[in-house]
């Protein structure tokens, strides 16, 4: 799977949780999940588990504390993915 | 001096109506909600019929975001959904999610009987049993604790004042108002919004099944099974929804010009101590009396005043002991009870929303100017028959109703009693 793929799937897993539409419409890899998106910071939790599924890899919890921006999140799947 | 309370808003979520308007009509025709139920036939329940909001996931899917949706159960569906459609009827819009100042004036007191069993039994107790703990995600939390109904409102439509849950089992719905009420007639808060919700979940019915206290013997006609006050009354029918009032200052509405819909002049709230012939799930009828009479003083008006009751009447063997202490604290003798009716005979019983879900049908008639039937009660119980010229059988225009009594009486004894008056601008 390639790096922009991944990136698409992750925007589109992220999409229903996005506060803040105008953020959304230019995303990019270094927009921040939390700060930019406005997605709730309790809702990571079930942002993980859809990148576990959809992509079926096992994310632990430390891992998920290194992720900030979209470009973290995808960076983080292809790591798993190898 | 305590602030005069009226009725500003209202919603509803029901068996046989979602939205006010076509819940009035509902009850004008007599229009029964109650269906066949595929899960209790699959799962082997002895009651095969339930009241059951219909449409409620596309309503829901309109009016909240995708993110919400996966956080709300269908306690929370009904209540956000009813709670919404008051806060509009009051003539207020939704405000802006993220950083707009909450409504410091308003609050809220949505209570549910149950809670979220529908979220325990199909994602708690299994993934936490499967180890599966992680699977839970982050939503669990807010659909099973028993605020959760009114927290989710809240957030809604940033209320800023009180915002709590009560639970009271079938008083619920009822205990709710008289709460709120409480807390604008002391001035703490402006508006409230006001009832109760409770999810359409075979969790939360198995139990009741168990008891023998659902309706088995009307499996094959469904419309005919919630019989309040019947003869042939077997038993009362799993429901749920929510009701939701918006209750105001008459200070506050009058200053914002707001319609009102009617006066909410009194209220009263006791428990039978489980003693005297009551237990955890009947009422010690010394306590019902008194509660009534208490709701009454606290209105400032006699029985001779009342047009209207609005029973608890489930359609189980405490129908006849809650018509006797009605005629008891009525000092009313065979013939002189005002018109009584059970709007569970069309809705079945919505436990912690009932009390809610007919304490808006209340307000409904006392502005229409009607008493709603009562429907499949034409074999009137032997033990009611002295007051049966006071049962509705068919829609009664009252145009000149000005006082509608409500009550509601729950497992552990305890005893609600709110009463409405007709509101002349």
């Amino acid at each position: 799977m390639t790096q922009s793929e991944i990136f698409d799937r992750v925007v589109k897993i992220l999409t229903p949780y996005v506060k803040n539409q105008e953020a959304l419409a230019s995303v990019s890899e270094k927009t921040h999940i939390l700060d930019e998106l406005k997605v709730n910071s309790a809702r990571l939790v079930d942002v993980v588990l859809e990148f576990e599924d959809a992509f079926d890899i096992e994310i632990a919890d430390e891992d998920v504390d290194s992720v900030e921006t979209v470009g973290n999140a995808v960076e983080l799947i292809q790591a798993k993915l190898g | 001096m305590r602030r005069r309370v009226v009725v500003t808003g209202a919603g509803v979520i029901a068996p046989n109506a979602n939205g006010v308007a076509d819940f009035e009509l509902a009850l004008r025709k007599g229009r029964s909600g109650i269906r066949r139920h595929e899960k209790m036939e699959e799962l082997g329940f002895a009651s095969l019929v339930a009241g059951v909001p219909q449409g409620v996931d596309e309503l829901a899917a309109n009016a909240f975001d995708e993110d919400l949706l996966r956080a709300m159960n269908s306690s929370h569906r009904f209540a956000a959904l009813a709670s919404v459609e008051a806060w509009r009827d009051a003539a207020f819009s939704p405000s802006a999610a993220g950083d707009a100042a909450p409504d410091w004036d308003t609050g809220a007191v949505i209570g549910t009987g149950i809670g979220g069993m529908d979220t325990i039994g199909e994602r708690v107790v299994p993934f936490t049993d499967g180890g599966k703990i992680r699977r839970l995600g982050s939503t669990a939390v807010e659909q099973v604790m028993a605020s959760g109904v009114s927290a989710r409102v809240a957030g809604l439509l940033g209320l800023g004042n009180q915002v709590t849950t009560n639970s009271s089992a079938c008083s619920t719905g009822a205990e709710a108002i008289a709460l709120a009420a409480e807390r604008i007639r002391r001035g703490d808060a402006k508006r409230m919004l006001a009832g109760g919700a409770e999810g359409a979940s075979h969790y939360i019915w198995s139990g009741f099944d168990a008891m023998r206290v659902l309706c088995r013997t009307m499996n094959d006609a469904p419309e005919r099974a919630s019989r309040p006050m019947s003869a042939s009354a077997g038993g009362f029918v799993a429901a749920a929804g929510a009701g939701i009032l918006m209750l105001e200052s008459l200070e506050s509405a009058q200053e914002r010009g707001a319609r009102i819909r009617a006066e909410l002049l009194g209220a009263a709230v006791n428990c039978g101590g489980q003693r005297g012939g009551g237990s955890m799930t009947a009422p010690n009828p010394e306590g019902v009396r008194r509660c009534i009479r208490a709701a009454l003083a606290d209105a400032g008006v006699g029985p001779s005043a009342v047009g209207a009751i609005n029973g608890h009447l489930t359609a189980t063997g405490a129908d006849p002991r809650e018509v006797e202490s009605w005629a008891a604290a009525f000092e009313a003798k065979p013939g002189r009870l005002p018109p009584i009716t059970s709007t569970k005979s069309m809705i079945g019983h919505a436990l912690g929303a009932a009390g809610a879900i007919e304490a808006v049908a209340c307000v409904l008639m006392l502005q229409g100017g009607f008493v709603h039937p009562s429907i499949n009660c034409e074999d009137v119980h032997p033990e009611i028959e002295p007051h049966a010229a006071s049962i509705p059988h068919e829609l009664l225009e009252a145009p000149g109703l000005e006082v509608v009594v409500k009550a509601g009486f729950g497992f552990g004894d305890v005893n609600i009693c709110l009463v409405f008056r007709k509101w002349h601008a």
